[in-house]
């Protein structure tokens, strides 16, 4: 997200040292403060959450979260541990790993698969059936999850983590599609024609060269599936039920906000837990976030 | 225990069988001639993923589109009984004004932000810090989100720290999700926070593909950094803007969660996604609620053909 190339506007004179930085930012200042206060909105309201999940029970409903930052400190890890113990977000939390890991894994192959044939097999009807995944990518879930709701009573599957994992795979599979076929159709046509003389097929190919090659690609796929399973509300909430045993978090917090209401030092701390890992996974691997964005991520 | 048993085989198995899938069907393929291999091939490699998007996207919305021209219990035809029910209660036609209001409101603000962040970012040393603070109420859930802010909005200003600040400037404490058109505007504002990092990384990526060659030409005849904007800038990435405001849009279109954790559609802030799940979750009306989705489904269509235009134009180009 960085470039060392100069695009601003002209500045006064370079002066060295210190001061002529000083000078120049100083210069600049309508564009600093901008900025600046731009991202202070943007922090303060995680920050509010933040802090308000570390203050005792009695500060955060009679004080504003501001007050804690003033000595002496009051923090705490009660609330903390009263999720976890009372409000079944440790199970909560378990439960959307196992969501979303399987929900991630599964459509990594079927993708990767659709998307070579896609871009490197010729066959009659290709365009057709990529511009219907085209039109797939924007489907707004609503117009399917009744009947495929449906689907999964009739055999048996609502309320299993089963059902989710098909059903968020068949979800993910446009996005997925879409991405590793552009990736994998701008890879050299010349790496193919040279495999194919050497007495290479295409399953060769596939796994020698188009797989390893594509790792980044799969990577953001991956990566953007994650999220999404991780962070969903509406297809856990209709395919999983409400079920404490079952829920994870954004169901369990969803439920959480209208039992709880006004217990704030609680919802905090619970939607901190849902947050933890999508941040970890953002700052590690923001590179191929990034690109999942870029590809045209238009999903859900 | 038996559920991770489960995790285990499926992960391991559906990813197992599509590749056993694969090298199977080559080996049935050797039995057969140069020509047909390369015939059949192809199918074979994009079957099992149009299985899943058959079973879960294409026969579902189809089936959809059935139910909505139902009864409440898909027993019977009923023409277009739901949808004459639906425009027939002025309920409806609030929360499709709602979902006009999302789509302006929330479309311009996410594409003024991210463009004037992507430009200022651009002009500064500490450009990745900015970005990065930007971009994180994307990795958060709609639901963290409707948590962080329903505490921001909270009426009492001890602890909701909008009321806080109001109090702190002389006013008084405002109930700011109770009164419709106001608390749908603030509902549209903790979308624009989620969303304007999400434009700025794309149109961030399309500013510094503008030539910087091109930029300092124009300043050298003497065009000020407006007319260098306006002038310049804003055409030559009118194509990523249209981009960045059509996923916009549709997102506008399904905004859910906020909306169903924040107020649950209530004191006139109803959308048609939570109408929806309504409608089929509180009311049990399969008619109705399939009807709400097609409905859905048809505001989303001249998006859905933009992008497969842009797609074709693209592949045009490759």
């Amino acid at each position: 997200m960085t470039t060392t190339v100069e695009r601003g506007a002209p500045r006064a004179e370079p002066r060295g040292g210190f001061l002529g930085a000083l000078t120049a930012f100083v210069d600049r200042w309508p564009v600093h403060l901008t900025l600046i206060l731009v991202s202070l909105v943007w922090l303060l309201p995680t920050a509010a959450l933040l802090v308000s999940s570390f203050r005792p029970a009695d500060q955060v409903l009679t004080n504003g979260w501001w007050n804690a930052l003033r000595l002496p400190f009051q923090f705490t890890l009660q609330n903390y541990q009263d999720v976890l113990d009372q409000n079944n977000i440790g199970q909560s939390f378990i439960n959307s790993l196992f969501v979303a890991i399987p929900a991630t894994l599964i459509p990594i192959m079927i993708a990767a698969f659709a998307a070579f044939a896609f871009a490197w097999m010729d066959f009659p009807g290709r365009n057709a059936l990529f511009i219907l995944v085209v039109g797939l990518l924007v489907i707004p879930l609503q117009s399917a999850l009744i009947p495929v709701l449906q689907l999964t009573t009739s055999v048996g599957l609502t309320g299993s983590f089963l059902a989710v994992w098909l059903a968020h795979t068949g979800f993910g599979l446009p996005f997925g599609i879409f991405l590793l076929r552009n990736f994998i159709g701008s890879m050299p046509r010349e790496m193919f024609e040279s495999a194919y003389i050497d007495g290479a097929s295409p399953v060769t190919a596939f796994f020698r060269l188009v797989m390893p090659l594509a790792i980044p690609a799969i990577a953001s796929m991956a990566i953007f599936q994650f999220m999404w399973v991780w962070n969903d509300l509406l297809v856990a909430l209709i395919i999983l039920g409400g079920t404490p045993s079952v829920a994870p978090l954004p169901v369990q917090i969803a439920s959480l906000v209208n039992s709880l209401g006004q217990g704030w030092q609680l919802l905090t701390a619970a939607a901190f837990i849902s947050m933890m890992l999508p941040l970890v996974v953002f700052f590690g691997l923001q590179r191929y976030f990034v690109r999942g964005i870029m590809s045209g991520s238009v999903k859900g | 225990m038996n559920n991770l048993l489960t995790a285990i085989i499926v992960v391991i198995g559906v990813p197992g069988a599509v590749v056993g899938y694969i090298i199977g069907t080559e080996w049935v393929l050797r039995l057969v001639s140069e020509t047909a291999r390369a015939r059949f091939r192809p199918w074979l490699w994009v079957l099992p993923a149009f299985l899943f998007l058959t079973t879960f996207l294409i026969y579902p919305t189809i089936r959809t589109f059935i139910a909505s021209l139902q009864n409440k219990r898909s027993t019977e035809f009923v023409g277009l009984t739901n949808y004459l029910t639906l425009l027939g209660r002025g309920s409806f036609w609030q929360t499709l004004l709602n979902n006009g209001l999302w789509i302006v409101f929330f479309t311009s603000f996410v594409v003024a932000f991210g463009l004037l962040i992507a430009v200022l970012t651009d002009r500064v040393r500490y450009e990745t810090v900015v970005k990065t603070v930007i971009f994180i109420p994307m990795a958060i859930s709609f639901v963290a989100a409707g948590v962080i802010w329903g505490f921001m909005y909270n009426f009492n200003p001890d602890i909701g720290t909008v009321n806080a600040a109001i109090v702190g400037l002389g006013g008084d404490p405002a109930p700011l999700l109770l009164e419709w058109p106001r608390n749908t505007f603030l509902l549209i504002g903790v979308g624009v926070w989620m969303w304007v990092g999400f434009a700025m990384v794309i149109l961030s990526a399309g500013l510094k593909g503008i030539s910087v060659e091109l930029l300092e030409a124009a300043r050298m005849d003497g065009a000020n950094e407006f007319q260098v904007f306006f002038r310049i800038i804003l055409p030559l990435l009118a194509p990523t803007i249209a981009v960045v405001a059509t996923t916009i849009v549709i997102t506008a279109l399904k905004t859910f969660d906020i909306v169903y954790v924040m107020t649950n559609g209530l004191y006139g802030t109803e959308v048609i996604a939570n109408l929806f799940y309504k409608e089929k979750f509180i009311n049990g009306n399969n008619g109705t609620s399939s009807a709400v989705a097609i409905i859905l489904l048809l505001a989303i269509v001249p998006v859905m053909i933009f992008n497969i235009r842009r797609f074709r134009a693209q592949e045009a180009m490759r």
